[in-house]
């Protein structure tokens, strides 16, 4: 089914008895020549491209609970590509390209809405390193523009400007960042999938691989053993558990909780996404109206999805210091999230030392705007055994050869990206 | 979360800073043979447990001491707080 404003008036008329389900609920085949192991915005977008772009139909996706129940339903919503390394920009650039046309593309209402990301800076050191990436950013063709004070103050007049400590002194605007409803892009992408014979499997834990003279011949789940091909793990948070199966105990990752905060419905507030460049502070407003921020992880490894009060205060008193008038708005939610903290902060999607098996995760907190880019390029190598040309240096080896991209430049030390 | 501090009693995690793994006592010797796969596994690979976890916590606004803590990486529970010093003697260094 195809839906449209004409579809939707169709039903209106007609008592809204023609919705079909947007995907099935089938049984698990005996065998599948690719499996797709996590049914969040990676797993379901890898699903998706394998069978539009790739050709590649015979394909399950297999989740332990229900698809986008985990950190596709639990991020800050925030699209943007503006980075500063070149393993990091034309990767995230691609991907701003394809939520551009997401929607058309996988005919399904994501809301993606361009409405800015803009960075402040409060020292002028911060201004020359914003200068820097800016340009950075305009060398591989992204939109950045520099904004001084009062061109801040134009867009955003709520602002502390004044701050004794930390002045406002101007931003880092991408025009073309914003944010998606994060939950019906997993939607989006399973019903695009689903509607090109991927196998969506709910309730179908992975407990174990099968894995003979080096290569991985299928997976034991609690619906029974599934053959494969080739298999493909995209679990975020989980990485180091379900890796551990397949007897990969150690990975550079470690996993942290990431909380993240929503506010009571508002009248339009916040122009865009806003981020404090004092603290670790990011802030944008849902469609409906709850200001949606967050700030850092809570910093030591844990895989409980809830953090602790330290950082709610962290992140409270830094959306103080940037807007006090958010002190006035209620609190309605608290959320955790699991994030692979990868060892230079930024992700993998490689092949492992296993033949047949191929991992995508170390997303850091930033895998939700990377979701359409991880998903091509990880249906890419899992279709031709070959890394998309804007995913190469995304590789484990990096790390053993000295070529991390460390964003932050911050090292080894995960708790710090 | 409190850390149970075996000098100072119980402390709130707020005050103490965060490393990681407890291997990161076991610095690789940089003269053996080996040493660059040594430090590649040293510096980079974490097993990264969802359980039982062994981590060195700072205590960067109390006595700073760093704390070797074994807590529960499922629920947060703290089950055994002990000081980095004693861990690395009793593994053999000399300091």
């Amino acid at each position: 089914m195809r839906y449209s404003g004409f579809k939707v008036i169709k039903e209106a008329l007609t008592g809204h008895k023609g919705w079909t389900p947007a995907w099935r609920d089938p049984e698990p085949k005996k065998h599948y020549d690719i499996i797709i192991i996590g049914g969040g915005g990676h797993g379901l977008a890898t699903a998706y491209y394998l069978a539009k772009i790739f050709g590649r139909a015979n394909v399950a996706v297999l989740e332990k609970g229900w698809i986008g129940g985990g950190n596709v339903g639990r991020n800050t919503t925030i699209i943007r590509s503006n980075y500063l390394l070149d393993g990091n920009e034309p990767f995230y650039e691609f991907s701003m390209k394809l939520w551009e046309n997401l929607e058309q593309d996988f005919n399904y209402n994501a809301m993606v809405s361009q409405r800015g990301v803009l960075n402040l800076c409060h020292t002028d050191a911060q201004r020359d390193a914003m200068r820097r990436r800016g340009n950075a950013m305009r060398l591989n063709g992204v939109d950045a523009e520099l904004l001084d004070r009062e061109q801040v103050r134009q867009m955003a007049p709520f602002l502390n400007f004044d701050n004794a400590r930390f002045p406002i002194k101007g931003g880092l605007l991408q025009p073309r960042g914003g944010t998606v409803r994060h939950d019906a892009v997993a939607w989006g992408y399973a019903r695009g999938a689903d509607q090109r014979g991927v196998d969506i499997i709910q309730n179908c834990e992975v407990t174990g691989f099968k894995i003979e003279n080096g290569k991985v011949l299928g997976v034991e789940t609690t619906r029974g053993f599934i053959g494969a091909n080739k298999i493909g793990c995209a679990v975020a948070g989980s990485s180091g558990k379900v890796m551990a199966q397949a007897g990969i105990h150690r990975l550079p990752i470690e996993s942290h909780v990431l909380q993240a905060f929503v506010s009571e419905g508002l009248k339009p507030l916040l122009p865009g996404v806003i981020t404090y460049g004092a603290g670790h502070f990011y802030v944008s407003q849902s469609d409906k109206g709850g200001l949606v921020f967050g700030g850092d992880i809570d910093g030591y490894n844990t895989y409980a999805q809830r953090g602790n009060l330290p950082v709610v205060e962290d992140v409270c008193e830094g959306g103080m210091s940037l807007m006090p008038m958010i002190g006035r708005a209620r609190l309605l939610r608290i959320w955790g999230g699991i994030m692979d903290m990868s060892m230079d902060g930024s992700p993998i999607i490689d092949r492992t030392d296993i033949d047949g098996l191929y991992f995508n995760g170390g997303w850091c907190y930033g895998g939700f705007k990377a979701t359409p880019a991880s998903g091509w390029c990880f249906a890419h190598l899992l279709a031709n055994d070959q890394p998309h040309s804007v995913a190469t240096a995304y590789r484990f080896d990096r790390f053993r050869k000295g070529l991390m991209i460390d964003e932050k430049g911050m090292g080894a030390q995960p708790n710090l990206h | 979360m409190i850390i149970n501090h075996p000098l100072l009693g119980p402390r709130d995690s707020q005050e103490f800073v965060y490393l990681g793994d407890a291997s990161l006592i076991d610095r690789p010797d940089w003269q053996a043979e080996g040493a660059v796969d040594a430090f590649y596994e040293y510096l980079y690979q974490r097993e990264n447990p969802a359980g039982l976890h062994q981590e060195l916590w700072f205590h960067e606004q109390g006595d700073r001491s760093w704390l070797v803590v074994t807590r529960n990486t499922l629920t947060h529970e703290i089950t055994k707080v002990e000081l980095a010093r004693d861990v690395a003697r009793s593994r053999g260094r000399s300091k």
